[in-house]
Formats: C-alpha cells, structure tokens, sequence
C-alpha cells in the first residue's frame, strides 16, 4: 500500500504546487512509483509546472463521476517512467468533488502507487478538506512571514481534526516545508526566521528551500525543479526533503549559507 | 512591577446562555410543516414567546428553500432566534444569524411530540450538593488559530501555545504553558476573580469577567514575558511573574 500525502498550506501562492512537483518528481528519481493529483478543480496548475498541459484528455472529475477510467486519465511524465500526473478539471468547480469519489479514486491510486502526492487548493473549504481527508501525512508549505504562519497553523489544526486518521483516533504525521526562504532578510528581520517559525508551528522541519530564480525558471519551461536543475539550490533542498519524507534522517541546512566553516554551525537537526 | 491595563469606563462583553429549542426539519417541508401544524394543534402555543433554532445541517435546502421555510414558520408563530448548520451559501441578509458551538443534551422527547428536540447550552443543573466539585480541564497540544477552546465550568490549562486567531473562553482561571498569541477570556460568567496566567504574553486580546484589553493597549514592557493577570474593580492588573 502506497502512502498518501497531502501538500497544503491555506495560504495561497506559498509554493504548494511547485513543492509537489518538485517531491513528486524527486521521489520518482528514487525508482518509486509516484503519482501526483492536482485538487485544485477550477484553477489547475500542477499540469503547466508537469509540463503535461497539452496531454490532459480526462481528469479527476471525469473519474469521480465514471467518464472516464483512473487509467486513462493518469499521464505519464515524459522524463521520469515512474512518475504520473492525475489533472484538475478547469471546466469544473469543486463542488463536483464527492468525498465517495475522492475516496475511491485514492484508494485505487495507492494500491499502485508507492507515493500518492495530493496537491492541496489553498482555502479551508471543502476542496482543501477532500484534499487531506485520507492523507497519511502532510507536508505544510509555509513561507517565513505571518500571514503564512498563521494560515498554515489553522490548516494544522484542520489536519488534526477534520482527517480520517484524526476521527479514527490517530495522530496525523505533519512535516513543515519552509520555502521562498532568504537567509540575508531573515538575518535582517525583514522575515521571520527558521526559529521563529518552528516554534509557533511546533511541527518537524523536512526542508528549507531557497527563494531562487530558478525555481520561477523551472515552472515556465514546466518542468519540476528536482528536474530542470538537479544542481540548483532549491532542488538540492527539495531532495533533501524527500529522503526525509521517505524516512531518512538528515540534517537540515539553512539555505545561502556558505557551508564548510560554518556549516557546522548552522546545520541543524529538525525540530 | 504592577501595571494599570485598563481606563476607567470598560466596555462590558459576557458570555451568557440560554435555553432555546431546536427545531430539525426534514424533507420534504410541506409534510413537515403538515406535522408541525399537527403538533401546534394538539399543543396551543407551544412556540409562543420561545427562542427556536433552526437546525439545517445535512438538509440539501438552497437560500430559496431556507427563505421559505421561515416565512412559512413565521405564519405560524415561530420564531427563529439563530440557524444552526447552515452551509454560508444558503445564508443570506435578512436572515437568522448562524449559530455554531451549540452543545446538545440528551435528547429529550416532549410527551407526544417526537419532532422537537430540547437542547441545553448549558450543563444541566446537578443535584445540589453541600460540597460543588471545581472543574477543570487540560489541553495537551497547542492550540492552533481557528480553533476555540469554550470551558465554562471551570479553569483551562493548555500544556503548549495558543495561537494568533485561537481563542480561549473559560469560566474560571486560565493557565498556559507556552506562548499565548490569541485571545484568552478568563472568569466568562461573571467570574472576577479569574486570572489568566502564561509563560510568554504575546495575546491579542485578555478579559477577566467581561472587562477586555486589546494588543495595543497593554504595557509593551509585559510583551514577551512570563506574565498573570488578574481584575481589580473595572481595572485588568498584569504582574510580571519571576
């Protein structure tokens, strides 16, 4: 049985869509089996950062509603074998999303898939509560400044609540991804740091991406970053973040900060 | 180190609750509405003078319907005070205020009447005793925004932080252990002796029986400390601790 994982943030435009195809595409460079779904009915995205816009025929709705069978609206990425996208429908609004459909079409995919990444839509409403209804872990994407703190701490409260895993009793696995993160401001005080964050949070770290070019440069050609770049800043966090996602244990390094002498300073362990 | 919070005329918000009936219409409504005229006629104003709640979860109505449905109750004298699980799309300006949190008690059957449910806001009175046990609850885990802690019986402990956008209502004293970032009302049902204690005061708001104080009007040199706050007379006192 596959794991499935939720990415989600409440805030919109933190980096939630950029986050699952850069995990999805850095876990399927492992040799596993990875399918990543676009919730996000109405304002579907995750297909033009696949690079997979010009092949989508049937989506998740179709599925839900039994147009169309889960295998033909699954797209194979074109670099990776093992890699998969399942689209949002664009015609449609969310509420065409059922909790029986939504429920089906997981189980299905996590019976053949190791990893099922649902690519949350921002908000708190139904489409985001389908989205992490039968996650087994989350990934919060957070930007280091209030607004996104404060958003992903509700959505927090919302995975322990509103889940399957919560209403059977279990303890929702929560990660915190920090993205569009920048040493240099931080060390001004223009955002808020690692520290700041971790502690209203209170959740483990699994990465700091970097605020970089790149990783704007990588959506326009649509390809995940892990991907266009494997050597680019935010792509090595991004592996990073999906060894320890698979359970590796590593330690986390801050961005931007010249490693070597005070690389040993800095690396530090999650929370 | 002892600091004024408060002017002297406050502002005065309680908490306070009352009992209203709950009325579960099912569908389709005509048939409903055929029963409740039923009941009305076996019990003559049942309604009259009585807070009703409409209780609209799970009923796939849409602003129309909902619209309806109380005019249709309105003819017949009821009168509804609050609509309880109302999807935001079907409510509307000119209607009921939406109603959450309610708690229910056991379902109580009138005699004869099966359709109507009493709720109680309120635990139901116990039996008087010489001695009344103080309660209390604990909270293990951090209380996220969005979420509200209500425990009016009693003191609330919170083993973690209270987060910007949570709330914490108690009807006795409140204890944090960890950073208080949201709103905490201590002593909510006219308590005055109820304070608020936390490791690290970032709140946005504090009030001790109703007497509230905002971010901006605390004393900046109590933001980030260990800090207890109690009431006396209109005024919220804060005393840093250690």
């Amino acid at each position: 049985m596959g794991k499935v994982i939720v990415v989600t943030s409440g805030k919109g435009g933190v980096g939630k869509t950029t986050s699952t195809a850069a995990l999805g595409a850095a876990l399927a460079q492992r040799n596993e089996r990875v399918v990543v779904v676009d919730f996000d009915v109405g304002l579907r995205n995750l297909d033009l950062v696949m690079g997979a816009e010009r092949r989508v025929v049937y989506d998740l709705i179709n599925v839900i509603q039994g147009e169309a069978k889960l295998t033909q609206a699954l797209i194979r990425d074109k670099r990776l074998e093992t890699l998969f996208l399942l689209p949002a429908s664009q015609t449609r609004d969310k509420d065409n999303l059922t909790p029986e459909g939504v429920e089906r079409v997981i189980t299905e995919l996590k019976r053949v898939f190791d990893w099922v990444i649902c690519d949350s839509p921002a908000g708190i409403e139904s489409g985001a509560t389908l989205a992490m209804r039968h996650a087994d872990m989350a990934v919060v994407v957070t930007n280091p400044e209030v607004s996104s703190v404060r958003d992903s701490d509700r959505i927090i409260g919302l995975l322990d609540s509103k889940t399957m895993k919560a209403e059977r009793g279990e303890r929702m696995e929560k990660h915190l991804l920090l993205t569009r993160y920048d040493a240099n401001r931080a060390e001004r005080g223009d955002m808020l740091k690692v520290e700041d964050v971790l502690e209203i949070l209170s959740i483990p770290l699994i990465g700091i991406i970097p605020e970089s070019m790149d990783v704007l440069r990588a959506s326009n050609i649509g390809s995940p970053v892990t991907l266009a770049d494997a050597r680019s800043a935010p792509a090595m966090a991004y592996f990073e973040a999906a060894r320890r996602l698979a359970g590796e244990v590593l330690p986390i390094t801050i961005p931007g900060e010249k490693r070597g002498i005070f690389g040993k300073i800095f690396a530090r362990r999650a929370a | 180190m002892t600091k004024m919070l408060t002017d002297a005329r406050s502002i005065r918000i309680k908490g306070r609750s009352f009992l209203a009936v709950v009325l579960a219409p099912d569908l389709p409504f005509d048939d409903w509405l055929v029963r409740l005229d039923d009941l009305a006629a076996r019990s003559a104003g049942f309604f009259l003078g009585r807070p009703v709640v409409l209780d609209v979860s799970d009923l796939p109505i849409d602003r129309t319907q909902l619209k309806e449905l109380i005019t249709e109750l309105a003819g017949r004298n009821v009168n509804i005070m609050g609509i309880e699980g109302g999807r935001p799309s079907i409510l509307g300006p000119g209607m009921p205020p939406a109603l959450k949190g309610g708690r229910p008690v056991s379902d109580e059957a009138v005699a004869k009447e099966p359709i109507i449910e009493l709720r109680n806001s309120e635990p139901k009175p116990s039996v008087p005793e010489a001695r009344p046990t103080l309660q209390s609850i604990v909270i293990r885990e951090p209380v996220r925004s969005g979420q509200s802690v209500i425990f009016p019986e009693g003191d609330v402990t919170i083993i973690g932080s209270v987060a910007s956008g949570a709330e914490i209502i108690a009807g006795g004293s409140i204890h944090i252990y960890g950073t208080l970032r949201g709103r905490a009302m201590a002593g909510s049902l006219g308590n005055a002796s109820a304070r608020i204690f936390c490791r690290k005061l970032e709140a946005e708001l504090l009030a001790i029986d109703g007497i509230y104080k905002m971010a901006d009007d605390m004393a900046p040199g109590l933001r980030g400390h260990s800090v207890q706050l109690w009431l006396e007379g209109d005024s919220i006192m804060a005393e840093k601790l250690i």
